[in-house]
């Protein structure tokens, strides 16, 4: 299988058939994270490097184990975005990481669009961890193979997903990812987290939790960003849990197999009490194990390589 | 090869595995995808026959451990690897449909200490086409095919073929 | 020098002139404008003639917005090379934006502004002043003094006068002078952090929008303010549909309102941020089809009066940064007669009109005495071939930047010489 892509910037770009080869290849991957030595030597003296312009430590661990079990070496870089204000260029940035003949570059940036740019101006491979409102395609692509272990097929499946719909590229990279596996996606939350012409994305759109909980097969909550409360999206957090944490109470006219899923962190009691977070329904911690093999097989089909040659 | 022949070398690298072994105890057999694994599955149908017991099975998917991985345009699919007893201690018989430079060898050689550390490791292929460009020696060979390089030797069996033979391809792609 | 033009089409919408017309400049004026071989003027020798075969004769075109960053910017582009830039476009009159640094809200930076421009001397190149000190939209600048120094106009451009009370007491005391303000209209708190026009492709690429309604609102507000308390109100590069019907309806009511598009505002949509071009980010923003639609049937109407290019250069570095920190705006000179010719050929103009909409029109908003081709009048020329195709080579602008988003495109209208004063200054 091979992507058609030098990079990976967003599940818009992918089509079904690379999308369900990379979870293909991520299930085989699994088995590498069960071992003892978990470890093979796939990208040895391959260098992949991390470059976040934003805190995340979830999302760059996961990075950082995928491409150790494959044996390449990772650097970490948290570049501050302050540097770009005094004067170093975001691309300047990049050139000179560029001019260290890394293999794969991983951005994540505050700002949509920044890994694309980036992208367009240099060679090696980029991933996108995470650009802005735009888009995370790991996390979507990580969140599908969790899915469908569950579900068996992702084709006619019923997702809500819930919160800030607005400011969330997970939101996004999963509606992108999810209309192209075949799937009916609900966005709920109030309508000030619900940006303009969502509805022409191919969603449909409701305010009423119960209601999207009564009629799916995955909810999907958001993390809502605490500083979001001082832009007046919603009045208080009392208010919006309310009406949007995930309860058991809300969860009764659920379906009994239901999933409940979560990108983490998790603001607990504000968009998901604990006993949901951590009962039957929750898949969130297979999430995160999902996540290492799911970048471990985008590295390996972004680097690896190679024809069937003779034995 | 046809499908007589090849169930007759079969059946004869049984035999000699066992005799090797002095039966089948710590055996172990781990076949190498794709063809390795039908191998393998046959090789313990026969021992069963002949011992009356059924010995540990593996299956082993050396893409991660190729050493060519980076240099051409197609990835090869990733498939499982499925080792579901301990190796430590065990006399392992790799398994392979056909041996030629040896590099497949090596690959699986080096997955395999990373599950644990076999007290042997021996090799067991259907066809020995020769050229070897590492310093490997089967243990156990179904058949030795002299072949120039640019041939291509295709073992075919019908748990993923049409028919159980062997056929020797020239480089222009006739038989 | 004597300059004699022949074989072109004269349009010259002041005069009604449109056909096969000599045009003979003597001592930087027009001295005779008659049909087409009946020149009185002898060949004397001395004459240079321009043979103006397949192409348009037109008043030198006037543009009332246009950022000329000095004082201040000087790295993004001077009078010098702006009024160079406006030649190559076609320009012989430009109205210059005070948001330099120190902003042109005082004497002494209107006449720095003026003597450079006199200075170079190829172009006319006028200021504006600033509505407010410091273009801050808390108290008025010395609007007479800058009359007196020059200004021809008053604008806050690049920011919205904000405050109601502000704009209210502008309108008033503007009446004196008797000169427009030029609103950048934006209500900055529906806007607050946004780079592009809100809408579905904003949602798609996670970029924070800036709503139609900033514009609409401000739009509103200043024409009830005019209704009270008179003076002369100019929406500058209007582009939101509904800002179009706005206007529309106060001049029906006969308010004194004018206003002016650029030309991406009626070629590109948001469509074209898709990608993260930094060169698409302008404010306002590129808008959707829908608002294009309704600007074109303003430009047919006459809702929208003229065509200025809020030509607005930015270095390279401040354009290669991230889309949301990236600055707002393109450099327009150069492309805007090509782009603006796109209105003939889709017959939403005819070429008299468009012409109108670059020269009689505006020198008659702004109280100039250019913009036609009378005998006697200063010559400002240009001369044009419509047809001409060619590829847009951002590199090869005369504008210190070359922040185009238009950069490549096949277009076809190409300036073949631009006369200001009765000289040659520019020909391809």
């Amino acid at each position: 299988m091979n992507l058609e892509s030098k990079d990976i910037l967003g599940t818009e770009q992918l089509s079904r058939e690379e999308i369900e080869g990379i979870l293909d290849t991520a299930v085989s991957f699994k088995e590498v994270s069960t071992r003892q030595i978990k470890k093979v030597p796939t990208l040895r003296g391959r260098t992949i490097i991390n470059l976040f312009f934003e805190a995340s430590t979830r999302t760059r661990t996961s990075f950082e184990i995928a491409g150790k079990r494959l044996s390449a070496d990772v650097i970490n870089i948290s570049a501050s975005t302050s540097s770009t204000v005094k004067g170093e260029s975001l691309l300047d940035t990049a050139y000179n990481l560029e001019a260290m003949n890394p293999d794969l570059l991983i951005v994540r940036h505050s700002i949509s669009g920044v890994p694309h740019m980036i992208a367009s101006h240099i060679k090696c491979p980029v991933i996108n961890a995470g650009d802005g409102a735009h888009e995370h395609p790991t996390q979507a692509l990580l969140d599908l193979l969790t899915i469908r272990e569950h579900s068996k097929q992702l084709t006619g499946l019923k997702v809500a997903i819930v919160g800030d719909i607005t400011h969330s590229r997970v939101a996004r990279s999963n509606i992108y990812a999810m209309l192209k596996c075949g799937m009916e996606v609900t966005v709920v939350g109030p309508p000030t987290m619900i940006p303009v012409g969502m509805e022409c994305l191919g969603v449909k759109v409701l305010h009423d939790l119960e209601e999207a909980v009564s009629q799916v097969d995955v909810v999907m909550m958001l993390r809502i960003q605490l500083e979001r409360q001082n832009e007046g999206l919603f009045p208080s957090f009392r208010e919006y849990s309310n009406r949007f944490c995930l309860t058991a109470d809300k969860l009764k006219h659920g379906r009994k197999d239901i999933l409940i899923m979560h990108p983490g962190p998790v603001n607990r009691g504000i968009e998901i009490a604990l006993d949901v977070m951590e009962g039957p329904h929750s898949v969130i911690l297979d999430q995160v194990n999902n996540g290492v093999a799911l970048r471990m097989a985008l590295m390996y089909l972004l680097l690896g390589g190679g024809s069937e040659t003779d034995h | 090869m046809n499908a007589e022949e090849m169930n007759r070398a079969i059946t004869r690298i049984a035999h000699e595995i066992l005799e090797k072994n002095k039966g089948t105890g710590d055996l172990a057999l781990v076949g190498i995808r794709t063809r390795g694994v039908v191998l393998a599955n046959r090789l313990r149908d026969k021992i069963k026959d002949i011992e009356k017991t059924t010995i540990d099975l593996g299956i082993l998917d050396i893409t991660l451990y190729r050493d060519d991985l980076t240099t051409g345009k197609d990835k090869p699919v990733l498939r499982d690897t499925d080792i579901p007893f301990a190796i430590d201690g065990k006399k392992v018989v790799l398994c392979d449909d056909v041996l030629f430079t040896g590099r497949t060898i090596r690959a699986a050689i080096d997955a395999l200490v990373d599950f644990g550390r076999p007290a042997q490791v021996q090799l067991a292929v259907l066809i020995d086409r020769g050229h070897r460009e590492l310093p490997f020696r089967p243990d156990y060979v179904g058949k030795n095919i002299p072949t120039s390089k640019d041939m291509r030797v295709k073992v075919q069996m019908t748990e993923e073929d049409a028919e159980d033979q062997v056929i020797v391809v020239n480089s222009k792609g006739q038989n | 020098m004597k300059l004699i033009i022949k074989n072109g089409r004269v349009i010259d919408p002041a005069n009604n002139i449109d056909g096969k017309y000599d045009i003979v400049i003597e001592k930087g004026l027009i001295q005779s404008v008659t049909p087409s071989g009946k020149s009185p003027a002898k060949q004397d020798g001395s004459a240079k003639i321009i043979d103006a075969k397949d192409c348009i004769v037109a008043p030198g075109f006037l543009d009332m917005h246009v950022h000329f960053r000095e004082p201040g910017f000087e790295y993004k582009e001077t009078i010098e090379s702006g009024c160079e830039s406006a030649a190559a476009g076609g320009f012989t009159t430009v109205a210059m934006m005070p948001n330099t640094n120190p902003v042109n809200d005082n004497r002494s930076v209107t006449e720095l502004m003026i003597s450079r421009a006199k200075a170079h001397g190829k172009i006319q190149a006028l200021a504006i002043g600033a509505i407010s000190k410091g273009l801050k939209g808390e108290s008025l600048s010395d609007m007479g003094d800058l009359k007196d120094a020059g200004v021809i106009a008053f604008s806050d451009d690049g920011r919205p006068v904000m405050n109601n009370q502000v704009m209210r007491r502008a309108l008033e005391y503007s009446r004196m002078f008797d000169l427009p303000l030029i609103q950048h209209s934006e209500i900055l708190d529906l806007t607050n952090g946004g780079c592009m026009n809100e809408g579905r492709v904003s949602t798609e690429l996670g970029l924070k929008g800036m709503p139609t309604e900033a514009e609409d609102i401000m739009v509103y507000r200043d024409i009830a303010l005019l209704e009270k308390t008179g003076g002369r109100l100019h929406v500058a590069h209007i582009s939101s549909g509904e800002s179009v019907e706005l206007v529309r309806r106060a001049k029906a009511k006969g308010l004194p309102v004018t206003c002016e598009v650029a030309p991406h505002h009626f070629i590109l949509t948001d469509e074209s941020v898709r990608g993260y071009d930094t060169n698409t980010k302008m404010s306002p923003p590129l808008r959707a089809q829908s608002d294009i639609d309704a600007i074109k049937e303003g430009l047919k109407d006459g809702t929208i009066d003229i065509i200025a290019t809020d030509h607005a250069p930015h270095d390279r570095v401040d354009k290669q940064a991230d889309y949301h920190n990236a600055c707002f705006g393109i450099v327009g000179l150069e492309t805007a007669l090509p782009l603006s010719l796109r209105l003939v050929e889709e017959k939403i103009l005819t070429l008299p009109q468009l012409v109108e909409k670059l020269t009689s029109r505006p020198a008659e908003i702004f109280k100039l005495d250019q913009g036609t081709l009378g005998v006697g009048q200063q010559a400002d020329v240009v001369i044009f071939d419509p047809g001409q195709e060619y590829k847009v080579e951002a590199s090869q602008f005369k504008s210190k930047s070359k922040n185009s988003p238009f950069d490549g495109w096949p277009v076809k209208g190409r300036v073949r010489h631009t006369i200001a004063k009765g000289n040659i200054i520019y020909s391809s």
